[in-house]
């Protein structure tokens, strides 16, 4: 008797948390369909409107726009510069290595707040105007951390032998980067990308003290809530959402096959 | 996002750094001198505008450099219950976080071991969340839980809540945001913990005549506790600097404000900074002693 309840209560209970997990997305995604005037927070009826003119809501769009410019241009900063750094850490030999290390992680362990506050104040004791600018270098430093980590793990599992190999047959460094490192690295450097991007394009306290009057899309919803979110932003936190999953899916379906290919 | 960094861990097996030369200094400098001048400085910035006084001329935002020490001691002394909150917020959400988290991480690790599909799809719905914008997720709990939602007068109905109760603007409400937002940070550490649990030691520890309890104690959490510390960490110091969730706007009140409400407001709004940049240095400091603490105590130090 005791199993046979212990069988069911562990799946359940995760079911049900799963359940929990969901209920803020689906009610965001069903409030992207509400007839709404202004405020977008009773339920007044279904209509597609909001999703085939999103851009009805200017500022909504203006600041999707932005997040996207800001995500794309800091993760190819970061990624590139954080490959580079992986590249080093797991293959060179170096002084102040723990020193390295230590600043690589420090950025992981510091709260937001204090990134955003100090990267603020510094840029007020330079005299720098706050724009879009400072946006991506600010988001270029949080993420580059990240990168880094990814990216190393995906160096570890390289064989030195195959560059030797390249080496060998007369290949040149760049040669050997190009044609045999940095394919073999791709899947780590773009599971790297993907992270700093979507990190990037959430974030909003380090966005909020960096940002001046720039709009990013995650600083125009905390603006709105004083006064109600608009539904056109559900639908763009809802297209955000889709995407994201279909891209999650297909490379886990993709992933699995692979595996399944590999066990025959 | 951070558990996918964090959360791998030691990668299969490292190798040893064998290549010496001057190309590690090229691929290492252009990074590093970019955290230095966009992490590292502003930490300096903010310790030295901690300490600004006001400029002579009485302009608003206007401060020089000086060694106000006193800003410390105005910032404590003001602003104490918001310290105090932010850290038992933090402290409270990761433990609720925590008993939350491990048994779904438990269940896609050890019993969806051997089904790639179901684990991919748990995998993927916990991770879900992340995909919506944590602001549009926490505005919607707000909606649920507003004071004329179906949530709040189904249980005055019930006769749960008085007529005059309400939920958002509570430290419940707040706790429970924060709960909410950080389960998946929770959830993928321990998970990539316990998949690599090698499951005969559990076996042997039932051949032994331990019971599932005993054995949990003393073999499951044990070799989860790498996951656990990531995890309450990735937990902890992200919520003792939030402003989000506690905001007036979202689930907070004007009696739930933590730090980083505190320094925001300071920071942005009536834009004195010296305040706010103590309070930043203040939290720092904690983060920095707290965890080395905690990482110290739990013998993981090969973490950093």
């Amino acid at each position: 008797m005791r199993f046979s309840l212990g069988k069911y209560l562990l799946p359940t209970y995760v079911a049900l948390t799963f359940l929990f997990l969901a209920i803020p997305i689906a009610y965001t995604f069903a409030f992207s369909f509400n007839d709404s005037i202004k405020s977008n927070i009773i339920w007044r009826g279904f209509t597609f409107d909001n999703w085939l003119d999103v851009c009805n809501q200017q500022e909504v769009c203006d600041a999707f726009a932005n997040s996207v410019i800001v995500a794309v241009t800091a993760t190819f900063i970061s990624t590139v510069l954080g490959t580079m750094i992986a590249i080093a850490l797991v293959r060179y030999r170096f002084k102040f290595r723990s020193a390295t290390n230590l600043l690589l992680f420090l950025p992981l362990a510091t709260p937001e707040v204090v990134m955003g506050a100090g990267l603020a104040a510094q840029f007020l004791d330079f005299g720098w105007p706050k724009g879009m600018g400072t946006v991506i270098i600010a988001h270029t430093m949080f993420t580059l951390s990240f990168v880094v980590v990814t990216v190393k793990a995906r160096v570890a599992t390289l064989d030195p032998a195959l560059e030797e190999a390249g080496r060998d047959l007369y290949a040149n460094p760049l040669q050997v980067f190009w044609k045999i490192t940095f394919p073999l690295l791709l899947p780590g450097i773009l599971a790297a990308a993907m992270l700093a991007f979507a990190l990037s394009f959430d974030d909003f306290i380090i966005t909020q003290f960096n940002s001046g009057a720039v709009d990013t899309f995650p600083k125009f919803v905390y603006t709105a809530a004083a006064r109600g979110i608009p539904a056109e932003a559900n639908v763009i936190g809802s297209f955000v959402f889709i995407v994201a999953i279909a891209i999650v899916l297909v490379v886990q379906i993709r992933s699995s096959i692979k595996q399944r290919k590999l066990a025959k | 996002m951070a558990f996918v960094a964090l959360g791998g861990n030691a990668p299969a097996k490292a190798q040893t750094p064998t290549k010496t030369g001057r190309v590690a200094l090229y691929l290492l400098l252009p990074g590093l001198f970019y955290l230095g001048l966009f992490f590292l400085t502003p930490l300096f910035s903010l310790i030295l505008t901690s300490l600004k006084a006001p400029s002579p001329s009485g302009e608003i935002g206007r401060y020089e450099v000086a060694a106000e020490f006193g800003n410390y001691l105005y910032a404590v002394g003001q602003y104490l219950p918001q310290i105090i909150r932010s850290f038992g917020f933090a402290l409270l959400a990761t433990i609720i976080a925590l008993a939350i988290s491990y048994p779904i991480a438990y269940f896609i690790a050890v019993k969806a071991r051997n089904k790639p599909l179901l684990k991919g799809l748990l995998l993927t719905l916990v991770i879900a969340p992340f995909f919506i914008s944590m602001l549009l997720r926490t505005f919607a709990w707000k909606q649920i839980f507003s004071n004329d939602s179906w949530v709040v007068n189904t249980l005055k109905d019930i006769g749960i809540f008085g007529s005059d109760s309400y939920i958002i603007g509570t430290n419940f409400a707040v706790i429970f945001g924060l709960v909410y937002n950080f389960i998946p940070f929770m959830t993928l550490p321990i998970f990539s913990s316990l998949d690599r649990l090698d499951l005969r030691l559990v076996e042997a520890g039932g051949d032994l005549y331990a019971n599932p309890f005993t054995t949990f104690r003393k073999i499951t959490f044990p070799l989860s506790l790498p996951g656990v510390i990531s995890g309450t960490l990735l937990t902890f110091i992200p919520i003792s600097g939030d402003y989000v969730v506690a905001s007036r706007d979202f689930l907070g009140g004007p009696d739930t404000a933590m730090i980083g409400n505190v320094v925001e407001a300071n920071f942005l709004r009536i834009q004195d900074y010296p305040t706010a940049s103590a309070l930043s240095v203040l939290l720092m400091a904690a983060i920095v002693v707290l965890v080395s603490i905690y990482v110290r105590r739990s013998g993981t130090e090969d973490l950093l």
